[in-house]
């Protein structure tokens, strides 16, 4: 079917994005241990104040320097990888799980129960969605647990549609038939059929998330309405040094570098993870 | 002799915003009997699929009433059916979209009898076997449906059919995506798996030719509506009804 010309050049593409792969993963991974054992590797304590040390510049001793209270701010960013990397996951984790669920659900038995969840879907889609996020995150309060609710609460729609016009796609192939044929229940079919079957758009889209999550979540803390004071987490950080982004600017760009890192490199995985699993690029397996 | 499938007035009709209903089969009824193979003809769009869909509970009817076996299968649901489908079974039309391509053909093959409880080793060797007198090595078990042809992947989804054992196959126009030779083969195939365990057949198919060699009756069937039946010489020979003649003409 292919010259052996094609299968070549797929090959090489295939190992080329395996190799992007690996390395983005390896990326990923330092980032995960890294705020795994944030409180083992920092080299001062990220809370313990020190006024006679307050706004030093980035030297030896203080890689990023130190804020207004003299706190290092390299071993703050360190922590914050923390709260910003686990929340994020624990959000994505929830709204992918949450979302995939009712998608399948909906696009598989269709019906009323369809109409009502995709017409809420439609109206969380329908707002920006930060807006939406301040205006929960404002009524539940501070905090970086209701932060991470409000955004989640916003978020699941994206997963539900995926998921629904993938099953909706899915339902009418020959392959469901056949599996009703030879007796499976719904659920068995759900299971064993569906969600292997629509998994890899899920993924893509969950990793392609991850950043946007990041940045939302350290956005609502900037305003106020996640991680509070004196929390180490990059949104909060960011805030607390912004009036003397002039004057002692590292403050506000050190966890803004941290935050502009940590989400390129989610996003860059997420590119590799969806060329991975194109199937165009698939070549001879 | 108790018929294996009656089916009685079938209709099945499709509302159109603003328009007349449609209907995709008209008042159809027929009936087959044990280890007689009846065809069904027609051009695209005469309800020829929609029959075997209706058959196997895919869509509900409108009206009409379908028997398995004596037992009116019409409106039963999705949990009463389970038991239904042990004696009813199908082969689709194109080989690789009826196998779940995330998984190997014998997980396939070895579904039904997934369900029915029978242990693995048990439903393995029974699967092994028919691959073989479907006239597959028993090891294309391990392999997916895109390592394999597309002739192979019907015998394969023929073999998968007769795993639990039913009493009337189904044939959606199962051989129109396979070339001539591994056409022949396929059929040759059935006819020994039909006379060897005494099936009955619903053969769905556009090709008069393989339904005139191969089927005890005929239907020919149009717009919904059934024009003519009887033995495929007779019909095709000597076609009485004005759309039957047309059609024989077109292909010979």
């Amino acid at each position: 079917m292919n010259s052996p010309i094609t299968i070549r050049v797929q090959k090489v593409k295939k190992n080329r994005i395996r190799e992007r792969l690996f390395i983005f993963l390896i990326l990923v991974v330092i980032l995960l241990l890294v705020s795994f054992f944030a409180d083992k590797i920092v080299p001062y304590a990220p809370y313990a104040q020190n006024l006679s040390l307050s706004r030093q510049p980035p030297s030896a001793a203080h890689w990023m320097g130190t804020d207004q209270y003299g706190r290092d701010v390299f071993s703050r960013v360190i922590v914050g990888a923390q709260a910003s990397v686990f929340s994020t996951l624990i959000l994505v984790g929830v709204i992918s799980v949450f979302g995939t669920a009712a998608g399948t659900l909906c696009g598989y038995f269709g019906g009323r129960t369809d109409s009502v969840v995709m017409r809420v879907s439609d109206v969380c889609l329908a707002f920006p969605g930060l807006v939406f996020a301040l205006a929960i995150a404002a009524l539940l309060g501070g905090g970086i647990s209701n932060a991470v609710i409000a955004l989640a609460v916003i978020s699941w729609p994206k997963y539900a549609r995926v998921a629904r016009g993938q099953t909706l796609a899915l339902k009418n192939s020959d392959f469901i038939a056949a599996a009703r044929l030879a007796g499976d229940t719904s659920a068995q079919m759900i299971l064993r059929h569906i969600l292997p079957n629509i998994l890899g758009p899920i993924l893509v889209t969950a990793m392609l998330d991850i950043g946007t999550m990041m940045m939302e979540l350290a956005g609502l803390s900037f305003l106020g309405l996640g991680a509070q004071p004196p929390m180490a987490e990059w949104g909060n950080m960011m805030s607390g040094g912004r009036s003397m982004l002039q004057t002692y600017p590292w403050l506000v760009l050190s966890p803004g570098v941290a935050i502009f890192l940590t989400v390129v490199t989610f996003n860059l995985l997420g590119d590799t993870v969806r060329d991975y699993l194109d199937p165009k690029n698939a070549g001879s397996q | 002799m108790e018929p294996v499938l009656k089916v009685t007035d079938l209709s099945k009709s499709f509302s159109r915003a603003g328009k007349n209903e449609f209907f995709a089969v008209d008042h159809v009824s027929f009936a087959v009997m044990p280890g007689e193979i009846l065809g069904i003809v027609g051009e695209s769009g005469s309800g020829k699929s929609t029959i075997a869909k209706l058959i196997t509970r895919q869509i509900d009817a409108t009206a009409g009433k379908i028997e398995i076996d004596g037992q009116d299968i019409t409106w039963l649901n999705g949990r009463q059916m389970i038991p239904v489908y042990a004696k009813i079974q199908m082969v689709f039309q194109s080989p690789k979209g009826s196998f779940d391509p995330r998984r190997t053909l014998g997980d396939g093959i070895c579904e039904s009898l997934r369900n029915q409880g029978v242990p693995k080793a048990e439903r393995e060797a029974m699967a092994r076997s028919l691959l073989e007198q479907c006239g597959l090595p028993g090891d294309f078990l391990e392999r997916y449906p895109h390592q394999v042809s597309g002739g192979q992947c019907q015998r394969a989804a023929i073999a998968r059919a007769l795993m639990c054992d039913p009493k009337i196959l189904i044939f959606d126009e199962a051989t129109s995506a396979l070339d001539v030779t591994v056409q022949k083969q396929i059929m040759e195939l059935l006819q020994m798996l039909q006379q060897k365990n005494h099936l009955s057949y619903l053969f769905i198919c556009h090709n008069l030719a393989l339904v005139q060699q191969f089927c005890d009756n005929v239907i020919v069937l149009y717009d919904g509506k059934i024009v003519e039946q009887g033995r495929p010489d007779e019909v095709i020979l000597h076609p009485k009804s004005e759309y039957a003649k047309r059609l024989v003409e077109a292909v010979f």
